[in-house]
């Protein structure tokens, strides 16, 4: 196994809730609380979970676009948390992100072109502009942009093709970590597959690694090494692939694969499908003991009264629950 | 109870009579550089017990359709052809004709609760106006019935939440609320505008076995429109692919799923990332993006994307044709 590129250590983001004008209760929304994972150069890691479980944060935590309360991201050996301003300038080429709304991320006065140099003229402040010129028509020809159109601005692109100057925006500086937050679930189903594709094929070349943030477990199954699933703020179930859809071993992660409908009529009929009740609880109140055991199928006193650790199975797996 | 009326299928076989009729339906909206058409003569029937789907992409004009049959199109829309409910044309129909049968037997489910709930109002009072003005009930003989309707859509405690605003609920919560609201008046016909797209996963997983269990009981025709293919195969006995406002093929669930034929419906299934398919290869794309939405175009919609493309398909616009079995389909290449 090789070094991990990145090693994230017990992160917690913990946001305090205002007073509020009319005394609200206060109190702090524990949206990422003490999870731990490493990745590898030139792997994607999954990150799944329903609205309100932390995976967003995350994402933007690890990039320091969120203050953390507490835990340790190391980057290539060094604390990343800990950098100081010019260090981080610096870190930070190495570490790009695409967000979800490609037409809400990008400027809608500069042309695509000035967009997509942006991080060369920030970062390369010496290149000429000719060599920046052919820099970015060589991300846009990557991304499968006609190079001629740099001098439109946003609106004249549709949401795929948005995204895609997005990802040749985060791609110009050659960064070595790319956190993708939910980057296809505004497209289209034909137009989402392209950008799956894509992403597929700049990480092969490249050797690039993804932090692939998603709600949709079928399109994290197309573009993921390994998967990572998170529950209210905590890791429930991180491992390989084929080990993890083959067999998911959490009741949560087991009730996520189960509740996609499948676009099969027959195979949905003979499907045997675990529903949960009720919804997500909410994160300023996460329940007692194993935060899923208000809607768990086979959650015991246990469950109530003790919180499972995250801990290895046979397969390589991390499970935390009591009854996996 | 009146007696269904009954009419001939092709094959001459007894079926119930269609209870919303839509023929050769076209919606125009006025633009400031100048008249798109969202919907460009789309004809279908819908039966007591059907689930039919209407599955498309963004611009495929799917909600234009609802948005139409319930007089809801926007004032720059303008609709031509033929609705019609139990015979009668609700196209373009009155306010007053429509709201005789909108919230008494025809209702809509819309995608996003927290806009189409009323903010200011608590969830008792919507839910209780539904059989106020529609069905002449008292107020209290109407709470009782919406905190009944509540319970079925298994909100819990409901007697003390329906007195909530809506924003006290959580999203899962705010779309029983909605289900329940249009199923108040036990409709003959639900329209449901991507139901379940705003909610988490699992969170749609128990709205739809609530939807289905619903509409079974009340025996009425429903017509789900969404873009997820799963939605499609979870609920429905029919699907009609729309592709640019127009129909491309429509046919019994199984067989659509097992064999598309129109190339667009064959695009659209390969490039449905599933949990049973091969992740070696690459997904099949469907190169290009969907139709921008720019007045009249001669030939098929799918044209400018199609791979198996030829002259005539840019020139002459397929028509529907149908086949055995209820199938049709809109392809040059293709016999239904």
């Amino acid at each position: 196994m090789s070094e991990a590129l990145l090693s994230v250590k017990d992160l917690k983001v913990h946001f305090p809730l205002g007073k509020g004008l009319l005394g609200g209760a206060g109190g702090v929304v524990k949206a990422v609380d003490g999870i731990s994972f490493d990745l590898r150069p030139g792997e994607t890691l999954g990150i799944v979970g329903e609205s309100g479980c932390g995976k967003s944060t995350l994402g933007r935590a690890i990039l320091r676009l969120t203050r953390t309360t507490e835990g340790q991201v190391v980057w290539l050996g060094q604390d990343f948390l800990g950098l100081d301003k010019n260090s981080l300038r610096e870190a930070r080429r190495d570490l790009q992100i695409i967000f979800q709304d490609p037409l809400a991320s990008l400027d809608p006065r500069m042309t695509i072109g000035a967009i997509i140099a942006r991080p060369l003229k920030t970062f390369c402040p010496d290149l000429g502009k000719a060599e920046i010129d052919k820099r970015v028509k060589e991300a846009m020809a990557q991304v499968g942009l006609a190079p001629e159109m740099m001098r439109r601005y946003p609106h004249e692109f549709s949401g795929g093709q948005c995204q895609r100057i997005g990802i040749a925006r985060a791609m110009i500086l050659r960064p070595k970590l790319i956190v993708c937050d939910e980057p296809v679930s505004a497209l289209d189903v034909s137009i989402q597959a392209q950008i799956i594709n894509l992403l597929r094929t700049l990480q092969a070349e490249l050797g690039l690694s993804l932090l692939f943030i998603s709600h949709n477990l079928s399109v994290v199954r197309h573009i993921s090494h390994r998967v990572m699933v998170l529950y209210l703020g905590k890791v429930m179930e991180i491992g390989a692939r084929e080990a993890f859809y083959a067999n998911p071993m959490h009741p949560y992660s087991k009730a996520l694969i189960s509740a996609i409908p499948l676009p099969d009529p027959k195979a949905e009929r003979a499907r045997e499908r675990i529903t949960l009740q009720g919804d997500l609880p909410s994160p300023i109140k996460p329940p007692e003991g194993c935060r899923f055991c208000t809607r768990c199928p086979i959650a015991t006193e246990l469950c109530h009264a003790s919180e499972p650790p995250l801990s290895p199975r046979a397969d390589g797996r991390l499970v935390a629950c009591h009854h996996a | 109870m009146l007696s269904t009326p009954m009419s001939a299928d092709p094959l001459g076989r007894q079926v119930a009579a269609p209870i919303l009729s839509v023929r050769e339906l076209c919606v125009d909206f006025k633009l400031e550089h100048g008249i798109v058409r969202a919907v460009d003569g789309v004809s279908f029937d819908v039966r007591r017990g059907e689930v039919l789907g209407i599955v498309g992409e963004s611009g495929s004009g799917k909600s234009q359709i609802l948005m139409a049959a319930m007089g809801l199109t926007a004032v720059n829309g303008k609709c031509s052809g033929s609705v019609t409910f139990e015979g009668r044309e609700i196209l373009n129909a009155s306010p007053e004709k429509l709201d005789k049968i909108r919230g008494s037997s025809m209702s809509m489910i819309f995608q996003d609760p927290m806009t189409s709930l009323n903010p200011y109002m608590r969830v008792q009072d919507q839910l209780a106006e539904v059989l106020t003005a529609h069905q002449g009930k008292s107020r209290k003989e109407a709470i009782d019935i919406a905190v009944e309707m509540l319970e079925r859509v298994r909100i819990p405690d409901a007697a003390r939440r329906i007195s909530l605003y809506p924003h006290e609920f959580s999203g899962g919560m705010r779309q029983r609320v909605m289900i329940a609201m249009a199923l108040l008046c036990r409709p003959a016909l639900l329209f449901a505008d991507e139901p379940t797209t705003a909610l988490d996963v699992t969170v749609q997983a128990q709205i739809l076995d609530l939807l289905s269990n619903l509409v079974r009981d009340l025996n009425a025709a429903v017509v789900i429109v969404t873009h997820d293919l799963g939605v499609i195969a979870r609920m429905c006995d029919r699907v009609m692919v729309l592709y640019g406002g127009r129909v491309m093929e429509e046919a019994a669930i199984d067989d659509l799923f097992e064999a598309p034929r129109h190339p667009y419906s064959q695009g659209l299934m390969a490039a449905t990332p599933r949990l049973d398919d091969d992740v070696a290869h690459d997904l099949r794309t469907i190169p290009g993006a969907p139709r921008a939405l720019t007045g009249k175009m001669g030939g098929c919609p799918f044209a400018p994307r199609c791979e198996r493309r030829i002259e005539r398909c840019t020139i002459e616009t397929p028509a529907l044709l149908r086949g055995a079995g209820g199938r049709a389909a809109a392809c040059h290449l293709v016999t239904p």
